[in-house]
């Protein structure tokens, strides 16, 4: 029985929001109320399902657990092939608690109300699958799966220039990934003609690669390593190739925002850890300075065009670009600290930014505005929200004891041992993180009130505090108990360490 | 003197459909209205019949009619792909026929000839019969493309597909007879065996290959060849254009594959670089100006070129997997371009007149249904995985990158990002504008809705379980002898 389950749950984890839409299918529209607990209850069964995975997880173990592994397409070599190992673990789960914090979230929505609610689980179920799938085919399959439900959400429900924004998300996503298309199947190609076996299998490639029966001459290695990069790159996004993301986070609707912010980012960084870095470790290592700069770039950018921001919410998609920069930064450092960092930043900038998105929902959801200036002294009406933001905010910042810290402390370990001019820079943009949070925190909340229209605001309402509390707590809880979540990750993030320095010293003498 | 072996069974489904559509015409006189609307669902049924015609049929594999005839795996593909292309096009006109008046059932009669010039070209081994096959499935189609015979638009079309169809099929029968002198041979294995004997190719081999070429472009409608394509899907009544952008286009592709992959491996390699270029500038061009197309059917249209070109794409590849490739998407092409034009045709409404994206301004809301349809059939087209269209045009690159083709693959998936542009228009249109009228004279017979359903389920059958056709069509490719 527990062998079943165990080789199950992950199917069970991903599928269970898909097989929800199918049942939201049949609702009657005009239905709206059962619709949405349907959907929460949906999320929270996966949610549920998702823990089994952390329970039964075996730390120490850096290989890939409760693998599934059947035939899918077989005269192509693809599988269906999932597994989950250290990295992908606690991404998965966080995927599984933020999409029923968004789905309540999401209450306000009246329009096409049916149509959302199947989107979002949607969502949900191509977002998982990215994390968890081991074949690169499918993991294609998920990767761009999760681009339609996300036009929708945001072309629909979004904000006045939704369509511009949704058109723009989409082809500029498309554009990465098709190129990543064309890598994966030159991969397919090589391994095949190498090893003799046509699969799609990560582990398969990685192992020839690894074993060196499978060699990629350099120019090769460059452009493969490529393609896979400026997918990743667009969706993580890494400075130059952020561009939509402001427009996107601005016009999506606030659930929209959560997911966007909290796991399809992820996706991108998640993406060089699994492929990029162990696939193509020469040309890894060979572009770690400039990526790092772009980065570095990213990280102070981000802040200084955050801190001038008059929209709260575009100030926290900006934020983003700038902790994004931080992961990647701590990848391309290619130490555990650096990596371990990486990793922890990318949850925890879900938790916190997904919270951040939340608590500017609150507000628009009354005043219909998220400009600063709009507001001022919302601690005299929202005391309980003014609380729950602040400890949001210095989470976001990198307070000592909450979430933040950990990862960024981590990441700074990592690129100081690397490259102590990267540490310093990077350090700068904790410090600017400090003045755009805060400096908004103070005009938006403290004061007194200067608008005769947030005079009659409530405080947050059960709801609201609902999904709120769980981030607020997961902060606390990553930020005191950080092994909690550190030592799962070790025995995967060594493993990929020592995959990334199986290199060819000379790479860089290899004559063309 | 050896008399031919007289095989009906090899034949049967062509013989099936044809002797229905003369059954559908001499009836007509006698009928009224009630009688003659039941003639579609008889042209229906002649579908099913030459269905089962074709499992008797796929039983007789072999040469048959001296050489003539080919009963073959790739055969039987293409029949399958014909008769559904048959069956759909009927099921999306029963409606449409009644509701603009023009159900006059000889535009049954003439779609069943026009389905079985089709069969004719796809099993023929001898260039003369897949002329017969060509000519039939022409003539009957310009007909139908001007069936809405007091719409100037209509006739426009009809008349347009004529001259440049019958110029096409003139470059064809040069081909023939060119090839004819350069070999003694119109049979395509006799072709194969006296140019294998040659040595290098002749000029004249070489030019009868690329007037044949060119014919063929013609009516799979590739660039540069493509220019006549959008007037005439415009003017045709839609469920002719849906005909004509998914059958005669399958029919040109089986005539391109057996010809030059059985007849002409000789002149493979320089085959396969024209093709290059023709992919990539189909492809290139189709996609472009797709995206400045405000009409749907034009904007289709464009869309049906581009696809083409990806169809192409397998053929420049090559090798067993580039045809198995380019067969297989016909199918699945077959099911998400017929789905879309079905709907195209019960929003166009009376004297199908409401054919701009614009027109399409909030469909959602009021019709969600037909809304998320139209949608999944243009996402399929575009390829966003788990369609069907993915499934094909992964299979597509799958083989030029295995080919060495990687600059055209690369040219695919982005023209492909581009499709995405305008195929999210209509997109666009639907779910996020606010509505300007109430769709309320949107009339979904059981026909058409059939005609939905089966597309659609093809369309994320073969999207998610891609595995078992796509065996089906490498069989169909192997079937064509070692490539």
């Amino acid at each position: 029985m527990d062998a079943i389950i165990t080789s199950h749950i992950l199917t069970i984890v991903t599928f269970t929001p898909a097989a929800g839409a199918i049942l939201v299918l049949f609702y009657d529209r005009s239905h709206v109320r059962s619709i949405r607990v349907f959907s929460l209850i949906i999320a929270l069964l996966t949610f549920v399902f998702s823990l089994h995975l952390v329970a039964h997880f075996e730390p120490g173990n850096s290989d890939f657990q409760f693998v599934a592994n059947v035939p899918w397409i077989p005269s192509l070599g693809a599988n269906y092939y999932m597994g989950v190992d250290g990295i992908s673990l606690f991404l998965i789960v966080l995927t599984a608690l933020l999409t029923p914090l968004a789905l309540l979230a999401s209450w306000p929505i009246t329009d096409r109300t049916k149509e959302y609610f199947i989107f979002m689980l949607l969502l949900e179920t191509g977002m998982i699958g990215v994390f968890a799938a081991l074949d690169l085919f499918l993991f294609y399959v998920f990767w761009e799966i999760v681009l339609i439900p996300m036009y929708f959400l945001v072309g629909v429900w979004g904000g006045e220039r939704r369509i511009y924004a949704a058109t723009k998300f989409v082809l500029y996503t498309m554009i990465g990934s098709v190129l990543m298309l064309v890598a994966i199947l030159a991969l397919y190609f090589f391994h095949g003609n190498a090893a003799g076996e046509f699969t799609f299998s990560y582990t398969a490639i990685l192992q020839a690669l690894q074993s060196g029966r499978l060699i990629l001459t350099p120019t090769v290695e460059l452009w493969l390593f490529l393609a896979f990069f400026f997918a990743f790159a667009i969706k993580i996004p890494l400075f130059p190739f952020h561009t939509w993301l402001p427009d996107a986070h601005v016009e999506a609707p606030t659930a929209g925002s959560v997911l966007l912010a909290g796991i399809l980012l992820k996706m991108g960084a998640y993406g060089l850890v699994r492929f990029s870095l162990p696939f193509f470790p020469n040309v890894s290592h060979l572009l770690a300075p400039l990526i790092s700069l772009l980065a570095l770039v990213g990280i102070v950018y981000g802040a200084l065009v955050a801190m001038v921001q008059p929209d709260v919410k575009k100030l926290v998609a900006y934020s983003s670009v700038s902790h994004l920069g931080f992961v990647v930064l701590g990848i391309f450092s290619f130490t555990i600290q650096g990596m371990q960092g990486a990793v922890y930043q990318m949850l925890n900038h879900g938790v916190s930014t997904g919270a951040l998105f939340l608590l500017v929902g609150v507000i628009y959801d009354r005043r219909h505005t998220r400009l600063i200036e709009e507001f001022g002294g919302l601690a005299n009406r929202m005391p309980v929200y003014a609380a729950f933001f602040l400890i949001i905010a210095l989470s976001s910042i990198g307070l000592p004891g909450l979430n933040g810290f950990v990862g960024e402390f981590l990441i700074l370990l990592g690129a100081f041992d690397s490259n102590r001019m990267h540490a310093a820079i990077a350090a700068t943009g904790v410090i600017l993180s400090a003045v755009y949070m805060l400096w908004m925190y103070q005009r938006v909340i403290w004061g007194s009130i200067t608008r005769r229209e947030n005079e009659a605001l409530t405080d947050i309402n059960g709801r609201e505090r609902a999904m709120l509390i769980p981030l607020l707590i997961l902060a606390v809880w990553m930020g005191v108990y950080s092994n909690h979540f550190l030592r799962p990750m070790d025995a995967a993030i060594a493993k990929l360490i020592r995959q990334v320095e199986k290199r060819d010293a000379n790479y860089a003498q290899i004559p063309k | 003197m050896n008399l031919p072996v007289i095989n009906f069974y090899s034949i049967l489904p062509a013989i099936v459909l044809a002797a229905f559509g003369i059954l559908i015409m001499t009836a007509e006189p006698f009928l009224g209205a009630t009688g003659k609307r039941r003639l579609g669902w008889l042209a229906l049924i002649a579908t099913a019949a030459a269905g089962l015609a074709l499992v008797a049929m796929s039983r007789e594999a072999g040469q048959w009619y001296s050489n003539l005839w080919v009963v073959d795996d790739f055969n039987v593909f293409f029949h399958a792909v014909f008769l559904l292309i048959a069956a759909l096009t009927i099921l999306a006109s029963l409606d449409f026929l009644v509701r603009e008046n023009m159900n006059h059932p000889e535009y049954y009669a003439l779609l069943l000839f026009a389905t079985a010039g089709m069969l004719v070209m796809s099993g023929s081994n001898e260039l003369v019969m897949v002329f017969l096959g060509l000519e039939t499935l022409s003539i009957a189609t310009y007909v139908l493309a001007g069936f809405r015979r007091t719409d100037l638009k209509s006739n426009e079309s009809a008349l347009k597909y004529f001259l440049l169809g019958s110029f096409s099929s003139a470059f064809f029968l040069y081909g023939v007879a060119l090839i004819f002198g350069a070999t003694g041979s119109t049979n395509l294995g006799a072709i194969a065996d006296v140019l294998s004997r040659q040595g290098a190719p002749s000029h004249l081999v070489y030019l009868a290959a690329a007037m044949m070429l060119i014919a063929l472009c013609f009516k799979v409608a590739v660039a540069p060849f493509h220019i006549w394509t959008p007037d005439v899907y415009e003017g045709a009544p839609t469920p002719v254009t849906g005909f004509m952008s998914v059958g005669p286009k399958a029919a040109g592709f089986a005539v391109f594959f057996r010809i030059f992959l059985t007849a002409f491996p000789s002149i493979q390699d320089r085959l396969s670089d024209v093709l290059w270029a023709v992919a990539a500038l189909t492809m290139i061009l189709g996609n472009v100006v797709a995206v400045v197309q405000p009409n749907i059917k034009r904007m289709l249209a464009y869309s049906s070129i581009a696809h083409a070109g990806y169809i192409a794409v397998a053929f420049a590849a090559g090798g067993a997997r580039g045809v198995s490739a380019g067969l297989f998407y016909t199918l699945v092409y077959s099911f998400m371009n017929l789905g879309a034009f079905s709907i195209v045709a019960i929003l166009s409404r009376s004297e199908e007149k409401l054919v701009q994206a614009t027109d399409y301004a909030g469909l959602a809301a009021r019709r969600p249904g037909l809304a998320a349809l139209l949608s999944l059939f243009l996402l399929s087209l575009a390829g966003v995985p788990g369609t069907a269209g993915f499934a094909g045009k992964f299979f597509i690159f799958q083989s030029a990158v295995e080919s060495g083709l990687i600059w055209l693959a690369v040219i695919g998936v982005v023209t492909t990002v581009i499709s995405f542009y305008y195929y999210l228009y209509v997109i666009v249109q639907m779910y996020m504008r606010e509505p300007l009228e109430n769709f309320g004279d949107v009339r979904l017979s059981r026909g058409v809705l059939a005609a939905l359903v089966i597309a659609a389920a093809g369309v994320i059958y073969f999207g998610i379980l891609p595995a078992r056709a796509f065996d089906w069509a490498a069989r169909a490719a192997a079937s064509l002898g070692p490539l």
